[in-house]
């Protein structure tokens, strides 16, 4: 077997349902040997039920799946990862209290020494650029670096078929570049790669194929590099994409926020500290931090949400207000709100309703409490008109928010905050892991609050994001925050070499832009 | 066919009350057969543990007066246990409770009356409260194990028991016991209904629940214990202080188990001997735990676990059994019903086994 026309990996006709749900409806492509298949679609559109089942962790209700020409039953994941398929998941399943090492050591199914695998651990980390540190605690890690585990996992199984769910999302543009190096390398020595993803530029220049999924059906199988990045978006989203509507020469007024040498020490052995943050925002303005994941810019939003103080009153103002010593609740009364990158557990709580966790952040500033009683009846009206307002899908206030899918949810937290007319907006990663339809919805939002007077800090490690939203940019590297740049004169290469700090390579950096990496060091 | 547990879109209601109901039948199903199998009429055992309580009347009250403190230390225990704040020494709190309130009887001298016996009750809370500032402090100040302090404190409060009741409030004409004097007549508890042992505390002990109830349900401070106990992060962003929490459910449960101490002192005992801690304040846990962590839970459950008490009473006399039997019961539905906690967010589900032979040995 295994005729240049026999497809790696081939879909029949499947079909998976859940109670209520159609996840799969009659869905066929096929992926080759050395083929890199995009597999596109909004969040909901059935991508994920999909891959769960080629991996063996759901069984298809229909259809048939064909592994080198031959029909065969995933059982599970392990029997998925001895034919040769290997899954980097979006969500990490790791254990956070136990070091690289032992997660990897965990998800191996063979038993390797722990000295042998920690020398193939190195040995493919180099090989593929991917930077990690085997003995640190998972706890203490960033996303991007947790998502580094799990491609090192994937990878140390020398896989046929490689699913990559949303892979580039916490990485600098460097980053991405050597991720496609390693992808395409993989595909040319005859690895198939399932590419999961709604970045649509990244699937024209990394992808073969793309196959569009939209409510569970298979839209369209295409040639990426022929179709326009709009084209496919129409296919995802079935119907015409919102491109964000900025007003020109919009009106930046008066300074409001200035964050004025924020230090912060750090919060465990491996955290990053934050060292003399300083930068200011003004009415209107859209601030955005670039940088590569766990350079403190978990440290830098709750520094500013006041979930951790400041040593110093004045190291954060408003209008002139002194905030740095007050607490989360103060800081939300005097207008300062936030979004935390983390939606389940942080900014939400998944096991309580949409009209409960309104009251997690609005119930002071929309007067939900009266002598210490909440008002449920306020709090469910909020809830209605966040879902209303920001069409977040959820069958009504009484719903969990963890029955929400990512993009709705967010779209319900970013609404939960805006709709208090903050004065001050800090988001984390407001996009990460959401569809183009909510990515755009949530970017519009906070375009409009911008435009209302509004003072707003984007913390992404999404550069398009930033570079399409911002006025103004900065860096984040190692808790230092560089000089801010107007985003119209920025220089990606420049934001690039920014944002890979002393992590890249410091010989590399200074042949490129001596002057930079000397004051970048300095 | 194998079994699998399959995650609920949404944490199922059904099974928030099926599976207390569930633990109590497995419970006497498991004790049927293991006292069988010993040689003991396991029916007549279980029957008499679990149902003769109920159907005789008359143990009615005995029910509902130990049902009281095993309700009013749960209610505070809740707090905590939905914080994930594990206060386990609720025993030393509600010993401490009950020496408080014998303490200001005994300083009142012959005076009784409503005040006197309100201000008994007023220092019993005080006292169980007081006795969990330590804990409270200790987890603060310096984050020690508050599962530790909380039972080490225990201890302490047996050993204050004991040097109060062996020398400066020894009855002194109790021929040498180590026991306090009786309660004058007027310092004790109304009954609520004559002829019966049944005492304010009952009365306090239907009514909390429902208090409880409002509060978790409907306050801000509910709604804290809510969110720290759910995800600490989120409570964190959402302006609530974790020190603040800590402190709180703490306090509340200590507090809650000093009432429960100076009802039972006053309504029930009315002095208080070396015999006088009963363990309620551990056995309290296991209704929290079976009680769902919700105030009326904890009342139907209190009832559930007094009925054991009185039943391995009964038992002792039918089928010959040691009182303590009751204690292995109530642990049983402890087990049980953590062990069923996981239906809850999961269904199992029995599947075919995959039908097709998995590709042999595929590209290796």
């Amino acid at each position: 077997m295994g005729t240049e026309t026999t497809a790696r990996l081939e879909l029949k006709s499947i079909t998976k349902r859940f109670p209520g749900v159609l996840a799969n409806d009659q869905v066929s492509f096929s992926v080759q040997p050395g083929e890199i298949h995009a597999l596109l679609g909004e969040n909901g559109a059935g991508k994920s039920t999909l891959v769960k089942m080629i991996y063996g962790i759901m069984q298809p209700d229909g259809g048939e799946i064909r592994w080198n020409g031959e029909r065969i039953v995933v059982a599970n994941p392990k029997a998925a990862r001895r034919l040769g398929i290997g899954m980097v998941f979006q969500h990490f399943s790791l254990f956070e209290a136990m070091t690289v090492l032992e997660n990897i050591a965990l998800g191996m199914d063979a038993k390797i020494p722990a000295r042998e695998l920690e020398a193939r651990i190195k040995e493919v980390m180099t090989q593929y650029g991917l930077k990690l540190e085997p003995h640190r605690i998972v706890s203490t890690l960033s996303v991007g670096e947790r998502q580094r585990i799990e491609i090192v996992r994937a990878l140390l199984l020398n896989p046929k078929l490689l699913i990559m769910d949303e892979p580039t999302s916490v990485l600098t543009p460097q980053e991405v570049e050597q991720l496609f190096i390693v992808l395409r390398q993989l595909a040319s020595e005859g690895c198939s790669i399932l590419y999961i993803s709604h970045k649509l530029h990244e699937i024209k220049a990394l992808c073969h194929t793309a196959t569009i999924l939209r409510g569970g059906k298979l839209v369209d199988t295409c040639n990426p590099s022929v179709e326009t990045s709009r084209s496919m978006a129409e296919k995802m989203i079935g119907g015409n994409l919102k491109t964000i509507e900025k007003a020109e020469g919009r009106a930046i007024g008066r300074e409001k926020l200035i964050v004025n040498r924020l230090n912060m020490p750090a919060r465990s052995h491996f955290g990053v500290s934050l060292k003399d943050i300083t930068f200011t925002v003004r009415e209107g303005e859209i601030f955005g931090i670039a940088g590569v994941a766990g350079n403190g810019q978990n440290a830098l939003l709750l520094a500013l949400s006041g979930e951790t103080l400041s040593e110093d009153e004045g190291a954060i103002t408003v209008d002139g207000a002194k905030l740095g010593r007050l607490t989360a609740k103060q800081r939300r009364l005097a207008g300062v709100s936030s979004v935390p990158e983390e939606r389940n557990g942080h900014a939400a709580v998944p096991e309580f309703t949409l009209a409960d966790n309104s009251v997690l952040t609005a119930r002071d500033r929309l007067g939900m409490v009266k002598i210490g009683l909440i008002d449920q009846r306020a709090a469910k009206t909020y809830a209605g008109e966040v879902i209303s307002t920001f069409a977040v899908k959820a069958l009504g206030p009484g719903s969990t928010a963890g029955s929400l899918s990512g993009g709705n949810l967010q779209k319900y937290i970013m609404g939960r905050e805006i709709m208090q007319n903050p004065a001050v907006l800090v988001v984390s990663q407001p996009t990460w892991g959401v569809d183009a339809g909510a990515a755009a919805a949530i970017h519009q939002a906070l375009v409009d609050l911008a435009a209302a007077g509004s003072a707003i800090v984007v913390i992404s490690q999404d550069l398009d994001e930033l570079l399409s939203l911002c006025d103004t940019l900065a860096v984040i590297n190692e808790g230092r925050l560089s000089p801010a740049m107007k985003v119209a004169d920025a220089d990606i290469e420049e934001i690039g070499l920014l944002m890979g700090g002393v992590h890249g390579d410091p010989a590399a950096t200074a042949n490129l832009h001596p002057e930079l990496a000397h004051a970048h060091q300095a | 066919m194998r079994i699998k547990l399959e995650k609920r879109p949404e944490p199922s209601t059904v099974m928030q009350f099926v599976t207390p109901v569930a633990s109590v039948l497995l419970t006497m199903l498991i004790g049927v057969i293991v006292f069988d199998a010993l040689g003991i009429k396991g029916g007549r055992a279980v029957t008499d543990i679990f149902l003769t309580p109920l159907l005789a009347t008359y143990k009615w009250q005995d029910v509902a007066v130990k049902a009281a403190p095993l309700i009013i230390i749960a209610l505070g225990l809740s707090i905590g246990n939905r914080a994930q704040i594990w206060n386990i020494g609720a025993e030393g709190q509600y010993i401490i409770g009950a020496l408080a309130a014998a303490g200001v009887g005994i300083a009142a001298g012959g005076a009784g009356g409503g005040a006197i016996i309100t201000l008994m009750i007023l220092a019993g809370i005080v006292g169980g409260t007081l006795w969990a500032v330590v804990p409270a402090f200790l987890k603060t100040r310096l984050n020690v194990n508050e599962t530790l302090t909380t039972l080490m404190l225990t201890y302490v409060a047996l050993q204050v028991l004991g040097y109060l009741v062996g020398g400066p409030w020894k009855d002194p004409n109790g021929r040498n016991f180590p026991a306090t004097a009786p309660l004058h007549a007027d310092q004790t508890l109304p009954i609520l209904f004559p002829g019966t042992t049944v005492h304010l505390g009952v009365a306090i002990a239907l009514i909390l629940p429902f208090v409880f109830w409002i509060i978790m349900s409907r306050s801000v401070f509910g709604y804290q214990i809510r969110v720290v106990g759910s995800a600490p992060d989120a409570a964190r962003h959402g302006g609530f202080d974790a020190k603040q929490t800590i402190w709180l459910s703490l306090l509340i449960a200590g507090g809650m188990a000093g009432l429960a101490g100076a009802l039972e002192f006053a309504g029930a005992l009315k002095a208080i001997n070396l015999g006088f801690p009963s363990g309620y304040g551990f056995t309290a846990i296991i209704v929290s735990f079976l009680g769902r962590l919700n105030p009326i839970g904890c009342l139907i459950a209190g009832i559930v676990l007094a009925v054991t008490y009185v039943g391995g009473q009964i038992a002792q006399t039918t089928v010959h059994i040691p009182n303590s039997t009751a204690g292995i019961f109530q642990a049983m539905m402890l087990f049980f019903i953590l062990a069923s906690d996981i239906l809850i967010r999961y269904r199992v589900r029995f599947v075919a086994s995959p039908k097709a032979t998995p590709l042999p040995a595929a590209g290796e």
